[in-house]
C-alpha cells in the first residue's frame, strides 16, 4: 500500500498514511472483536448454564450489552491502591494490550492482506504473543496485593511453561510447509478441505488439538485461568484493577484469544481458503491448474471472501474456548503444570518426530496431494 | 525522502532505547528497573526491525525481552524482600561502574565513528529496497552451509567451497552446552531441596521419604 500511495505522495507521507490505515484497521478489528466477544461470552455462558444471558439492552438478543458494559466500565472510578507502585500499575494494562495488538501486525487476513509481510511471521507472532504476560506480571506485582502477586506468579509459571509446547506445535506445520511466511502457508492450503495442513498427516491432526490446548492455556482461559482463579485468589492479578484499566486487560485477553485462533486457522485450518474452492470456481482466485489469473477487482473480492472465511474460523475457535470455559472445571496449579510438562511437551515432540518421518516416508503424501497449490 | 523518514524513526527508537537505559541506571526500584530494561530492549528490537533484520528483531524480542521477563520473575521477585524493594548504590560502586561504562562507551564510540572505514567506503546503503529483503532465508541457508554472502562474491568454484563450512556444528555444540546447563541447573535445584529436608528424615535411612513430591 505504501508503494501504491508513493506514486502520488512523497514516500514519508505515503508510509505514514499506509501505517495509519493498517493500524486503524487492526485496532478496529481487535476492539470490535473484544466487544462482540464480551456479548458472546455472556450469551454462551447463559445458554450453557440454561439461562438466557443478556436480553434487554438493544433489543432482542441484548446485542448492545457490550456498549452498556463499556459505558459502565469507563464511568467507574479509577482506583490506585495505596501500596501500589503508581507508574507500573498504570502502565501494565497498556503493555498487555500493546503486545496482543502487535501480534496482528504479522497476521494475514487473506492472500497478501497483511499489515507487514514478514518472512518469519510465525516466529514473530509467537515472540510477541509471549510478551502479553509482561503486563500481567507488572500489574500483579505493582498492585501491592498478595492476591495479585500470586496471580502474577501463576501466570508467569504457566505462560512460560506453555510457550514451549505451543512453539513446538507451531513448528510442525512450518516444517511441512517449508516456510515461516504465514501468507505462503495460507496459500499452500488452497483448494479442497483435504489440502488443509490439519489433514496432511495423522500427526498434524493430533498436533492441532495439542496446539489448541496450549493456546487456551497461554491466553489464560478456563480451564487454565489460574492467574485469576476467583475461588482462591479473589481475582488474581485483576484484584486491584477497576474500570477502564480492567477493561483494557480484558480487551487484551480477547484480542489474544482471537489472535491464537487466527494463527491456528492459518497454520492448520486452511487460513482464508474455505473447505470448497468456491473462489476458484467463481474466478475470484488464481487457478493453478489452468493458469487463470483473475482481474484485480475480482481478486479483491475473492480476498474479501477469504477474510470473511478466516474471521469465521477464528471466531469459531474463540467460541470453542468459551464452550470449554463454561463446561470444564478449573484445574489445580499442579495439574496445569503436569498437563504441560508430562503430556503436551512429550506429545508435541512425538508429533514432531512423527511428522518428520512421515515427510521422509511419503514425500508426496500418502493419500492426498501435498505438493502445494 | 525515504532516507529521512527512516532517520526520523531511527532517532525516535534510539532516543527511547537510550532514555530507558539511563532510567535503568537511575532508578532505585528493582522492578521498575526491570521494566525499563524490557522497554529498552524492546526499542533495540525496533531498531533491528527498522534495519530490515526482522529475524534478529524477533529473536531480540523472544530471547532478551522474554528472558528479562523470566529474570524479573524468578531472580528479582523471589529475592526482593518488600513488595517494592529499593537498591542503594554506594559511591565506590558508582565509581567502578562509571569507569567500566565510560571505557566501554569510548570503545563503542571509536568503533562507531570509524565505521565508514571498514564498510562500503562510507556510502549510505539505507534505501528501502535493501530494507524489504528477506533476512531469515540467508541465515537458515548459512546454518546448513550455503553462505549467501559468499555466493554473491565473484569467485571460482574451488574458492567458493572454502568458506562454506556453515554454522550447523557450532550451533549444535551450543545447543548441547545449553542442555548440559539446563540439566545441571535442574540437578542443583533438586539437590538444594534435599539438603533442606529435616535431619530426622535424612537419618531415617529410607530415601523414599525424602522427596515425596518428586
Amino acid at each position: 500500500m505504501a508503494d501504491f500511495l508513493a506514486i502520488w505522495l512523497p514516500s514519508w507521507l505515503a508510509l505514514t498514511l499506509a501505517a495509519l490505515v493498517h493500524v486503524t484497521l487492526i485496532l478496529t478489528l481487535a476492539l470490535t472483536a473484544a466487544a462482540a466477544f464480551t456479548w458472546a461470552e455472556r450469551k454462551v455462558a447463559g445458554r450453557i448454564q440454561d439461562r438466557l444471558g443478556p436480553t434487554r439492552v438493544g433489543g432482542r438478543f441484548g446485542w448492545l450489552q457490550a456498549v452498556a458494559d463499556g459505558l459502565k466500565l469507563v464511568s467507574k472510578e479509577d482506583i490506585i491502591p495505596r501500596n501500589a507502585d503508581p507508574l507500573l500499575f498504570r502502565t501494565a494494562p497498556y503493555v498487555s494490550f500493546c503486545a496482543s495488538f502487535c501480534v496482528y501486525l504479522a497476521l494475514p487476513f487473506a492472500n497478501g492482506w497483511v499489515a507487514q509481510p514478514l518472512d518469519i511471521a510465525v516466529f514473530f507472532v509467537l515472540a510477541v504473543a509471549g510478551l502479553e504476560v509482561l503486563g500481567v506480571i507488572l500489574g500483579g506485582y505493582a498492585s501491592g496485593s498478595k492476591w495479585s502477586l500470586f496471580g502474577a506468579m501463576r501466570e508467569a509459571a504457566q505462560v512460560v511453561s506453555y510457550e514451549v509446547p505451543l512453539a513446538l506445535c507451531a513448528v510442525i506445520p512450518v516444517m511441512v510447509a517449508g516456510t515461516m511466511d504465514l501468507v505462503a502457508i495460507g496459500n499452500m492450503q488452497a483448494g479442497w478441505a483435504w489440502n488443509w495442513l490439519i489433514f496432511h498427516n495423522p500427526f498434524l491432526f493430533i498436533t492441532f488439538f495439542i496446539y489448541f490446548t496450549c493456546a487456551v492455556a497461554s491466553v489464560n482461559r478456563a480451564p487454565f485461568d489460574l492467574p485469576e482463579a476467583e475461588s482462591e485468589l479473589v481475582a488474581g492479578f485483576l484484584t486491584e484493577y477497576s474500570g477502564f484499566r480492567w477493561s483494557v486487560f480484558f480487551m487484551a485477553e480477547y484480542a489474544s484469544m482471537f489472535a491464537v485462533s487466527m494463527l491456528a486457522a492459518i497454520l492448520f485450518l486452511g487460513g482464508w481458503n474455505g473447505p470448497l474452492p468456491i473462489t476458484v470456481w467463481l474466478g475470484l482466485a488464481p487457478n493453478p491448474a489452468t493458469g487463470y489469473e483473475p482481474h484485480a477487482l475480482l481478486a479483491y473480492f475473492g480476498n474479501f471472501l477469504g477474510m470473511v472465511n478466516i474471521l469465521i474460523k477464528a471466531t469459531l475457535g474463540v467460541l470453542l474456548m468459551m464452550w470449554a470455559r463454561w463446561t470444564l472445571p478449573r484445574l489445580r496449579i499442579d495439574q496445569v503444570m503436569t498437563m504441560c510438562l508430562k503430556y503436551c511437551i512429550p506429545l508435541a515432540a512425538v508429533m514432531f518426530v512423527g511428522t518428520m518421518i512421515y515427510l521422509y516416508a511419503f514425500p508426496v503424501g500418502l493419500i492426498f496431494r501435498s505438493g502445494g497449490g | 525522502m525515504g532516507i529521512v523518514f527512516h532517520t526520523v524513526l531511527f532517532y525516535l527508537l534510539a532516543i527511547l532505547a537510550c532514555g530507558f537505559a539511563v532510567a535503568v541506571v537511575l532508578s532505585n526500584n528493582i522492578v521498575r528497573m526491570a521494566f525499563y530494561l524490557v522497554a529498552c530492549l524492546g526499542a533495540v528490537a525496533g531498531l533491528f526491525f527498522l534495519a530490515g533484520a526482522d529475524f534478529v528483531g524477533a529473536l531480540q524480542l523472544m530471547i532478551y525481552v522474554g528472558g528479562t521477563l523470566v529474570l524479573l520473575i524468578f531472580g528479582v521477585m523471589l529475592t526482593a524482600r518488600g513488595p517494592l524493594a529499593n537498591i542503594q548504590t554506594s559511591r565506590a560502586q558508582w565509581a567502578m561502574v562509571g569507569l567500566i561504562g565510560a571505557s566501554l562507551l569510548a570503545v563503542l564510540l571509536y568503533a562507531a565513528t570509524t565505521a565508514g572505514k571498514w564498510t562500503h567506503s562510507g556510502q549510505i546503503v539505507a534505501d528501502r529496497s535493501h530494507v524489504s529483503k528477506p533476512t531469515a532465508t540467508p541465515i537458515g541457508l548459512a546454518l546448513l552451509g550455503v553462505r549467501a554472502d559468499r555466493l554473491n562474491a565473484e569467485r571460482t568454484d574451488a574458492a567458493l567451497g572454502k568458506g562454506m563450512a556453515g554454522y550447523l556444528l557450532p550451533f549444535e555444540i551450543v545447543s548441547v552446552h545449553l542442555v548440559v546447563v539446563l540439566i545441571g541447573a535442574a540437578y542443583l535445584a533438586r539437590a538444594r531441596r534435599r539438603a533442606t529436608t529435616p535431619p530426622m528424615a535424612a537419618t531415617s535411612g529410607d530415601s523414599n521419604n525424602l522427596d515425596p513430591g518428586d
